[in-house]
Order: structure tokens, then sequence, then C-alpha cells
């Protein structure tokens, strides 16, 4: 564990420069993840254009730790659609198939019922006291593209905020003991 | 200089580019399998109402209907290497003097491997059919099988395939 004693050994004898150029490229990078994340957000149409499958409702088709790409636009919502959508006072986004639709004549407003795959009932349950319905401006995006497994960084990163905190203290460790 | 870190580092890094080469990889020839365009020229199906169960107005005035029909269904050739599941669901599409279009799913059914998605059956509708009002007597509803193919890794495939259409009741039963 020799690298423990160098890693100190750098921190004992800082230059100022130094220090501060660590300081630019650590912004650097979190800046360009940013770019990169509104970049998508831009192309996209959604407002988080990725997502990650946190509820077994979707099985067998989408299990937990699952990440799903999302794209939103101004088509019309049409039944068999896998949309993302928030209900009023529920924090977390919920991913379920549209499985009925109504469209008005004259707004072309659209109502529609979904419902997860795995589960028995449609999705009323979920939707806010009162709501019938969901509406175009509730859905986020629709689920276009997919990617197993990869959500469970986010997935414990999230449940057990240790994990959380030793990564970006160890990232920070390597930083700063990083020879260059 | 090659300390612990540095190559416990270095693999890591390599490992997670790879795979997402890999993945990227994937997706890419997955779209050479089947182009999208005819993907319903893939799929052979049939469906025709056997039975009207039950025709009837709630209380709150949307009409409700139960319907009973047969419906048989070849999607083999949707099955690739990169596929996990087929998501199969029959919906009934209709329009009324206040809905420009109603989609209403009636069945719904998981595929999950090629030997599996080859079969006729029998079945009731597994959601009602319930309109906004009452419009449904005598109305001309289109049955329209839908698909959705979702892959192990990469890009989900939607189509449909219209079916046939049948006129429910005038009178409710």
């Amino acid at each position: 564990m020799g690298w423990v004693a160098d890693g100190l050994d750098s921190i004992r004898s800082f230059q100022i420069r130094h220090v501060l150029t660590q300081i630019v490229s650590l912004g650097m990078i979190v800046t360009s993840a940013l770019i990169i994340w509104k970049g998508l957000t831009c192309v996209t149409g959604s407002q988080s254009p990725v997502v990650v499958v946190l509820s077994e409702s979707m099985e067998p088709g989408f299990k937990r730790g699952d990440i799903l790409f999302l794209q939103m636009n101004k088509d019309p919502i049409r039944a068999g659609e896998i949309v993302v959508f928030n209900v009023d006072g529920r924090e977390i986004p919920i991913v379920h198939r549209v499985i009925k639709v109504h469209e008005r004549h004259d707004t072309g407003e659209i109502q529609v019922l979904t419902k997860g795959d795995n589960n028995f009932d449609d999705d009323r349950l979920l939707y806010a006291h009162g709501q019938l319905w969901l509406e175009q401006h509730h859905i986020m995006g629709r689920a276009v593209g997919f990617l197993p497994y990869l959500g469970w960084v986010t997935i414990i990163m999230t449940e057990k905020p240790i994990v959380k905190f030793l990564l970006i203290g160890a990232l920070g460790l390597l930083i700063i003991t990083a020879k260059e | 200089m090659h300390s612990f870190g540095y190559r416990l580092n270095t693999v890591l890094t390599f490992a997670l580019l790879l795979l997402a080469v890999l993945c990227g990889a994937a997706s890419f020839l997955d779209a050479f399998n089947s182009p999208l365009s005819a993907s319903s020229s893939y799929v052979q199906a049939n469906a025709q109402v056997v039975k009207v169960n039950r025709f009837r107005r709630q209380l709150n005035g949307a009409d409700e209907v139960s319907l009973t029909f047969n419906v048989s269904l070849d999607m083999k050739r949707l099955f690739t290497w990169n596929t996990k599941q087929v998501f199969v669901f029959l919906a009934a599409e209709y329009e009324t003097p206040k809905n420009a279009l109603n989609q209403i799913s009636l069945w719904d059914h998981i595929i999950l491997d090629k030997d599996q998605a080859m079969f006729q059956t029998k079945v009731t509708t597994k959601y009602p059919l319930i309109d906004q009002g009452s419009n449904l007597r005598g109305r001309k509803v289109d049955l329209i099988l839908h698909w959705h193919v979702m892959p192990k890794t990469g890009r989900m495939i939607r189509d449909k395939l219209r079916l046939s259409d049948f006129h429910l009741p005038e009178a409710y039963t």
C-alpha cells in the first residue's frame, strides 16, 4: 500500500498552481457532463432523456435496474406506447404502457389510461385523487430504447448513500494524489 | 508507476468502454435484421368476434361492452437474436361524434420466445370496452393488432396491422 504514503507525500508538498489546475480540471469534467446531459435533453425533447427502471411493474420486458432512453415530440400519444409520467404528489416517475386513448374532435385534446404490463389493475389508483385520465402534458417522454443492468449504479447510489460518498471520496483522493 | 490503483483504473475504464462499444454494435447490427418498413409483412394474424357477452350502459352513462373473440397469429419472423419479448395487444378503434379517435386495448399477451409465437386462441376481453359516453350502439369498430418488439438491448420497434372490423349491436343485451 505504498501509494497511500506517496499520496500523503504529494499532499504535503503542494503548490498553489498545481492545486488550482486540479480544481479547474475537475470543474471541466463536471461541466462537460452537464453539457452532455443538457444536450441530450435538447435532442430528445424530453426533460429527462434517460431514466432508470425502479419497479417490477413492467416485467419481463423491463427489470429493475434497466435504463430507458426517452424521446418526446408533439405527436399524439397512441395506444401501445410506453410512456413515462409524473403524478402530482409523487416524485418518482412511472414507466407504463398506454392501453386506452380518447382524442377529441374539436380541441385535439387527448386522454389516456396506462397500465404496467405486469400489473393486474390499470393505473387509475396511482393517479391523483379524482384524476381519471392522463393528458399529453403529464407525459415526460416515450421509451424508445433500452439498455439492461446499467441502472443498478444509480439505484445503489440512491438507496445506499454511503456508497455515493465513498465513491466521491475515492475519486477526490485519486485526483488529489495523481502525479500529474 | 504501475501501482495497483493505476492498473485497476485502466482495467475498469477499458472494460466499460468495451461494454459500451459492444452494446452500440449490437444495436447497430440489429437494425439490419428486420427493416422497419417491412415489420408488418412479417406478421400474419386474424381476429374475429365470436360473441358479444355483454353490452350495457353503466350508471354514469358510459357504454360498456364485453366480447369473446378468436385470435390467431404467427409472429415467428419477428424474433431475432436480439429479441427479448414481443408484447402483443388487440385494440378496438372507433370514432364517435365527440372523439376523433378512441383506442381501447381489449386483450394483451407477452410472447417470450419464437416457439410460443404462433398460436390461436379464443379469449374474452381482458379490459372492457368502455366509451366516454353512450355512443356504441350500432357503432363500427376496427380490430387492430399492435405489437411491440422489445430487444435485449437497443431500440424498440412498434407496429400494427388492421385485422377486421365488426358492428356492435343496435340495442343493449
